[in-house]
């Protein structure tokens, strides 16, 4: 496969401040790629630069094999979907959609056509003649979706798109942006700082922590087998359990990942002191204590639920201990 | 006593109104307005139904008293070529002015809006609102200086041996003359300078309002800055033009201290009403010039209304 963003060594410095540092990146044509981290990772900043919103204060750039250097956002052929949709408040829906249209100097018959059949995409067919502010957040969400697809970019970067959503609608649109993107093609760029929403969408993630890039993978991958204590706790709230503690139960110095629904309650094991639970509704979450390390368990319906100051005794098999080689 | 979780007891007058009105906010609304609402609907609309009521009256041309009938005759007397002159010049002249700080203005407002912070902004704020803090007639006679012929721009173009360019464009007719403070340029120059503040500010406050990514989104979708501007941030900022424009308008349409003192003979319709309800005495003529300003306002915001210009309101 062909990549479409190549960064070489790209950093974006402000002042002291590293928001994005030495940044090396491929991404294929026709990924559906996340970039996840916390706010202030730099994952909106790598966003941005790929948009020509930013420029880098060092590396290289190339998007589809043009080095992007010097090529103002409005030569570029992708398209944006903003956290805020930035829809334009003066103008109609369908004149938003074809605004890329109109600018590229297509008639006002066969841009309006255009526009129409990318609201019928979103399936807000009907709707060109409401103006953005009369529409809901998620209606809004799709209108931006459809003002930039409308123009067939060939990536399209998407700027946390859902985070404004409910959790019903947001969970109905990562569906529908991942059935769009497979049935269009086109490479989704997607930035978040939900780690369920990477996982269940994107081919790839990116784990972003300070500036740069800390693991690299296929969602299962990072859910699984992080590489290192920030991934671990950040992908997938693991427990991280300090080096003694591994190095006693595997022999290996280093840091340890232990997902919270690997843990049991069992007649032998590691004795903890439960600090506090709280229902989750398809499962319990548990807090505990065991010696000076914090740990969460989830356990499931049925399971028999401890309270508040016990004293338990927890287990694990010994596959689900992920020993992580870095920190 | 039963209710004394649920109220905390507070007595007092005070506090009986306070509860008063918490009930009833209408009430509260009601006595908030009522002030203004006598000091607009009396004293403001009154004398200017006053005024209106006195430009349909006439004035007898032998006696010079006024005759309380009502006739259109004097609406007539603005259409006589002198009169009608003061109108197209005064209407002229505020368009000029509202263009040029328009044009000045929009930019000073884009720059502080968008990229002043902190001590920047301060700074534009004060450089701004300066202006406004010194007396208008020291303003207005400091210009007369700059302008005139042994003034300071006078200086630089000779300085510049551009002498001969500026005496070239003094010979231009109607906005030329014997000096920069005796022309209508000079006139325009006062004005522009002594209104600007008002241009700036609702622009710069519209453009606030204009979220970063808007502007963003339009490059993004392939607008050049040129474009973005015409198609986004234009209209998007309209309503603060609009704004600033009413206020540079209808500023020039009225005043007469500026033409009185820089630039030529030739009269605005503020000089009219000055000289005709005064020395004159024909106060229906005064009264009659008074409501074209008026008038013109009132067509101007139709206008623009219909144009949509508050559309992104």
């Amino acid at each position: 496969m062909t990549s479409a963003i190549r960064f070489s060594g790209v950093s974006r410095h402000y002042g002291d401040v590293k928001a994005v540092d030495t940044l090396d990146l491929d991404i294929a044509e026709g990924e559906f790629f996340a970039m996840l981290g916390p706010s202030g990772s730099g994952k909106t900043t790598s966003l941005r630069l790929i948009a020509g919103f930013e420029r880098p204060t060092a590396g290289e750039i190339r998007i589809f094999g043009q080095i992007a250097q010097g090529i103002p956002p409005y030569k570029r052929n992708v398209n944006t979907v903003f956290q805020d949709y930035a829809l334009f408040p003066h103008l109609n829906v369908r004149d938003n959609v074809a605004y890329g249209l109109m600018i590229a100097g297509q008639p006002k018959a066969q841009r309006h056509k255009a526009a129409d059949g990318a609201l019928e995409m979103v399936a807000l067919g009907g709707y060109g003649d409401r103006k953005p502010s009369e529409l809901s957040g998620g209606q809004r969400q799709r209108v931006a979706l459809a003002r930039a697809l409308v123009n067939q970019p060939k990536a399209l970067l998407l700027d946390e798109p859902l985070g404004a959503l409910d959790l019903k609608l947001r969970e109905q649109m990562q569906e529908e942006l991942k059935s769009l993107q497979r049935s269009l093609g086109i490479t989704f760029i997607f930035v978040t700082h939900d780690q369920g929403e990477a996982l269940s969408m994107a081919d790839r993630v990116a784990v972003f922590n300070k500036g740069r890039i800390v693991q690299i993978g296929a969602p299962e991958d990072i859910y699984y087998r992080p590489e290192t204590p920030f991934v671990a706790d950040f992908v997938g709230s693991s427990n991280v359990l300090p080096p003694e503690f591994v190095a006693k139960l595997t022999g290996k110095h280093a840091y340890g990942a232990l997902r919270p629904e690997s843990v049991f309650l069992a007649e032998q094991g590691h004795s903890a002191m439960v600090r506090s639970v709280s229902f989750l509704g398809a499962a319990t979450r548990v807090s505990m204590q065991m010696d000076k390390i914090p740990l969460t368990i989830l356990l499931p319906k049925g399971a028999v639920i401890p309270k508040a100051g016990d004293a338990v005794t927890v287990a694990w098999s010994a596959d689900d201990l992920h020993v992580m080689d870095r920190t | 006593m039963s209710d004394s979780a649920l109220i905390n007891r507070r007595g007092g007058a005070l506090a009986q109104l306070s509860d008063t009105l918490w009930r009833r906010p209408g009430l509260l609304i009601f006595l908030l307005i009522l002030p203004p609402a006598l000091w607009l609907g009396i004293i403001y609309l009154g004398s200017l139904f006053a005024l209106l009521a006195q430009s349909f009256f006439s004035i007898d041309e032998f006696t010079g008293i006024i005759q309380y009938e009502f006739t259109l005759k004097t609406y007539a007397e603005l259409f006589r070529p002198s009169n009608f002159d003061i109108i197209i010049r005064t209407v002229v002249m505020a368009a000029a002015v509202t263009i040029g700080a328009a044009v000045i203005g929009f930019p000073v407002a884009y720059y502080a809006a968008r990229y002043a912070r902190g001590k920047w902004k301060a700074i534009f704020y004060l450089g701004v609102m300066m202006p406004l803090w010194s007396s208008y007639l020291v303003k207005v006679y400091s210009w007369k200086l700059i302008l005139a012929k042994e003034g300071i721009l006078n200086w630089l173009f000779e300085t510049l041996h551009l002498g001969g360019l500026l005496n070239a464009y003094l010979a231009i007719p109607v906005i030329g003359g014997n000096s920069l403070s005796v022309s209508a340029t000079g006139t325009f120059l006062v004005f522009l300078y002594v209104w600007i503040p008002f241009m700036i500010l609702p622009i710069q406050a519209s453009l606030e309002r204009v979220p970063h990514t808007m502007i963003e989104a339009s490059g993004d979708l392939g607008a050049r800055p040129a474009q973005t501007f015409r198609h986004v941030l234009l209209p998007l900022a309209l309503p603060g033009v609009i704004a600033g424009s009413i206020f540079t308008f209808s500023l020039t349409l009225g005043d007469y201290i500026i033409p009185q003192i820089v630039g030529s003979s030739r009269r605005f319709i503020g000089q009219a009403v000055y000289a005709y309800q005064g020395t004159a005495g024909n106060i229906p003529l005064a009264a009659a010039f008074a409501v074209v300003p008026i008038l013109l306002m009132a067509v101007y915001l139709w206008v623009a209304k219909r144009q949509g210009a508050f559309d992104a309101l």
